[in-house]
């Protein structure tokens, strides 16, 4: 999966990189609205698959505009920005306090994890401290939650991924303290386990799973602090385990800066954030 | 034709041409291995350079993203699950080869070669998916899990290069071994086996190499825990898994990291091959 989304990825890229010099030589004067400059844009790995597509659409539409989007995580992105050396950055959390007396935030799609288990499983509800005491090995099994004599699977993701970090702060764990029983990458790795285990427990993007168990999959998602994980709560800024996906600017912005935001908020990019499965965030 | 000595010339001609196409591309393909290394060894400079090798051998465990980056437990999923897959495949699959070739009728020989050469061509993520829905309900996601799915892949590997290796003894040899009134599993045993051995020992080889490099299927059914096996059920993390899982969304730091788990492999594959070439240099002596 990982080197075919690579060489998808490099011939994009590649295919974008033509067509972009194609437009270059003939001129395309028809729909740039005067628009031109080079924006960069840095910050975190999460929001880049996102906002690096929007850019290149962007550039389309406006010919004399080059964006460089590079990743570097969410600290950098805001880091960037205060130094003047990125007009935009990129973050996959709230600003703090101390950031927002600086810098401005601008929303554009919100990321949340659910908890899933295999659709047979009796339980229906665990509290956050349940969920933590499977992860760090103190329960073991499901009769200790009212569910069958059966050991828990506990299924976890690799480090850097985007959905562990989420997990993590919300529950307030340390990934070395998290006793795994397999440990899976991508969201349909961690779906395909839990069906073939039916004592299995993971979380995966709300998005991912809300597709996977609509089209029939052996999997359950779990409510958190009794909202239901729909992708409709996690838009209404409802559901509880989530982050926002921003983008990080000086308070003055110039004017491609503004429209390039103003572009990642609007509809055109809706699709882009659909197949990263977060929802839109909400204006 | 004509033999004038024009002729003679222009063949020598096309000797030389031929003589240095084939040194360009051999070169090419001895420079494509050294620019690789060349590459993991840049790439994990930084991280040996600011983490130091010993960390990668002593840390508590690896997890990057919290400062430690003990590679040793990968190291040993590495080579266990290798192993078990060559102590699985090997008797398999000469013993697939010996079937094929003095013991089946013709018709039958000619169809399990097919159904094999199939087996060789079966995409590496769909014998992880067939392993995941099949084989990890049965053993879990474990070490046991990527030995049953391994040994399979490298299977054919054997299997094939062995009877091609036995097909290429010299056919006096079993007429003098008939000749002698041996049976046909004494001549197996005492002829035909040690006059291929070398092309055995060969096909084992790149069986070792293709099952320590696979990394889809081993992602899919092995569980992917940092851990020392202790027991065939325990789900382990090889070196390559570490990469697939963790390469795509790593920072720089981590980025670097997960090369030296490229370089770590690179030389156990060299210290494989040389182990093998001495191995079969030994009993070709003997």
């Amino acid at each position: 999966m990982h080197p075919l989304r690579f060489i998808t990825a490099l011939f994009v890229s590649l295919l974008a990189t033509i067509t972009l010099t194609a437009c270059g030589g003939g001129g395309g004067s028809a729909n740039d609205g005067g628009l031109s400059g080079k924006l960069v844009i840095t910050g975190s790995s999460t929001c880049a698959p996102v906002i690096s597509e929007a850019a290149k659409r962007f550039e389309q539409l406006h010919p004399g505009v080059r964006i460089d989007v590079q990743t570097g995580g969410s600290g950098r992105g805001i880091a960037d920005v205060g130094k003047g050396t990125a007009q935009i950055g990129m973050a996959s959390r709230a600003l703090k306090d101390a950031e927002k007396q600086t810098l401005s935030a601008h929303p554009f799609a919100s990321d949340g994890v659910c908890i899933i288990l295999h659709k047979s499983n009796p339980v229906t509800e665990l509290t956050s401290e349940q969920i933590v005491a499977f992860y760090t090995g103190q329960t073991t099994n499901w009769k200790d939650v009212g569910g069958k004599d059966a050991a828990i699977t506990v299924v976890n993701k690799a480090e850097g991924r985007a959905t562990l970090e989420v997990f993590l702060e919300f529950f307030k764990l340390k990934n070395p303290d998290i006793k795994p029983a397999v440990i899976v990458g991508e969201n349909e790795h961690a779906i395909k386990t839990v069906v073939g285990d039916v004592n299995a427990i993971g979380y995966v993007s709300i998005g991912t799973a809300e597709y996977s168990a609509g089209s029939g999959t052996a999997i359950k998602l779990l409510p958190a602090g009794g909202i239901p994980a729909t992708t409709k709560a996690l838009a209404d800024g409802k559901f509880p385990i989530s982050r926002p996906l921003i983008l990080v600017t000086k308070p003055q912005t110039n004017p491609l800066t503004k429209a390039f935001i103003d572009y990642c908020q609007s509809k055109e990019i809706h699709d882009l954030i659909a197949s990263q499965y977060f929802v839109p965030a909400s204006r | 034709m004509t033999s004038s000595p024009r002729n003679i010339s222009s063949l020598h001609r096309a000797d030389a041409a031929l003589l240095w196409t084939l040194r360009g591309l051999a070169a090419v393909a001895g420079i494509v291995v050294v620019l690789i290394v060349v590459f993991l060894v840049l790439e994990s400079l930084p991280a040996l350079r600011s983490i130091g090798l010993l960390r990668f051998l002593r840390d508590q465990s690896w997890y990057p993203l919290s400062d430690q980056f003990n590679m040793m437990p990968m190291v040993a999923g590495s080579l266990a699950v290798t192993l078990g897959a060559i102590v699985l495949a090997t008797p398999l699959g000469i013993g697939s080869a010996l079937f094929c070739r003095y013991y089946a009728p013709r018709p039958i020989a000619d169809f399990y070669r097919g159904i094999v050469q199939v087996l060789a061509g079966i995409p590496s993520v769909v014998f992880g998916f067939w392993g995941l829905v099949v084989w990890v309900p049965l053993v879990t996601q474990s070490l046991l899990a990527g030995i049953l799915i391994l040994a399979l892949m490298i299977l054919p590997t054997i299997a094939l290069l062995a009877e091609t290796s036995l097909a290429a003894v010299p056919v006096l040899y079993e007429r003098g071994a008939a000749a002698l009134g041996l049976t046909r599993w004494a001549m197996i045993r005492r002829v035909m086996l040690p006059a291929a051995r070398s092309g055995i020992v060969t096909s084992i080889i790149l069986a070792i190499g293709r099952a320590i490099g696979e990394t889809m299927a081993v992602v899919m059914v092995c569980g992917n825990v940092v851990q020392l096996p202790d027991s065939l059920f325990a789900p382990i993390r090889t070196l390559t898994a570490n990469i697939a899982l963790e390469m795509s969304y790593a920072g720089e730091a981590h980025r670097s990291a997960l090369f030296v788990s490229g370089l770590l492999l690179m030389f156990i594959v060299v210290l494989l091959v040389a182990v093998a070439q001495w191995i079969s240099k030994e009993s070709d002596h003997a």
